[in-house]
């Protein structure tokens, strides 16, 4: 009689855990969309540049271009002379860009990186920790983030263009 | 048959250690960017990896430090497999050990269940010296013969 309690208040044990496990996997899901208006999601990501870290946070007060790319996407080559030159444009009114490196071998983003005179922040996301934060579906992706460090202006998935990049910038300028 | 096992198992384990092969290492790696095998995708990623791969094997690295140099770069997901170690260590051992842990559970409770399906055995009196009980009837008569002798 004892043992059948004993096993009887095992398995519910086990149920228990297991749909324990379940929820905590819903809700701490890192694959969420990031939302317009919403906060940035935070990070802090090793520099591909150079050496250190760069946080989000560390920006605050900026308007930020969020480019999300690796070396064996195509797209993410073409759109680098529109990002390079909002860069150099815009970098004396507080707008920062920064590159997100993920999935990719550093030494090829490196190299990349210097092919194709890329001059703006550049940081790694080798695991795809912060890719998963802002649910990214591929690459290039590109987010802008206001001063207020709200998420404004268009998502952009696939390659950015100029008009886009503009209209973004203005946005984060402006919140 | 260990002997054996041994004696061609642990030369090819160690051959594979210092000398692994493309082939090899594709089936214990993921592609990250489409989340299956990497010896299963095309994607540019991937051929990235072998390429990287393929590099590093030229240059003499071991398994391990392949292994490891692509787990700096991608982070653990990158394996097929956890490692046989530290917190990856539970995952192989975890199916194991409710296996074993589920089969004690199982055969205690067939074992309870057979025993209390068999019949009561009857209290064993010293005096009936492991027979079993006479008839009351004949027992009183026995009595009565016996007391007649005393």
């Amino acid at each position: 009689m004892r043992l059948k309690l004993g096993a009887q208040v095992v398995a519910l044990g086990i149920v228990v855990g297991l749909l324990g496990l379940l929820v905590w996997k819903l809700v701490n899901q890192d694959q969420k969309q990031a939302r317009k208006n919403a906060p940035a999601p935070a990070f802090t990501l090793p520099r591909l540049d150079r050496s250190g870290d760069l946080s989000l946070a560390s920006l605050k007060g900026k308007a930020v271009v969020l480019n999300f790319w690796a070396s064996w996407c195509a797209p993410c080559r073409d759109e680098v002379p529109v990002l390079e030159k909002a860069w150099v444009k815009h970098r004396g009114q507080g707008v920062v860009v920064i590159g997100v490196d993920q999935q990719d071998l550093s030494s090829d983003a490196r190299a990349f990186a210097k092919k194709y005179g890329m001059s703006y922040p550049l940081v790694r996301d080798g695991p795809g920790h912060v890719v998963a934060k802002y649910g990214l579906t591929g690459v290039p992706e590109t987010f802008f983030v206001g001063r207020s460090g709200k998420l404004v202006g268009p998502h952009v998935e696939g390659q950015v263009t100029k008009r886009q990049l503009a209209e973004g910038i203005h946005a984060a300028m402006r919140s | 048959m260990l002997l054996v096992a041994l004696v061609v198992g642990v030369p090819a384990a160690l051959a594979s250690e210092s000398h692994p092969t493309l082939h090899e290492l594709e089936g214990q790696l993921m592609c990250p960017t489409c989340g299956t095998p990497l010896d299963m995708s095309d994607a540019p990623a991937a051929n990235r990896i072998r390429a990287f791969i393929v590099n590093r094997i030229d240059g003499g690295d071991t398994r391990s430090e392949i292994m490891d140099k692509l787990v700096a770069q991608f982070g653990p997901g990158i394996r097929a497999a956890p490692p046989k170690s530290g917190w990856g260590l539970l995952a192989w051992l975890l199916p194991l050990v409710l296996l074993v842990g589920g089969g004690a559970v199982l055969g205690v409770y067939a074992w309870r269940w057979s025993r209390s399906r068999e019949p009561a055995p009857a209290a064993a009196r010293p005096e009936q010296n492991g027979r079993a009980p006479l008839d009351p009837d004949l027992e009183r008569r026995l009595e009565e013969e016996l007391a007649r002798f005393e």
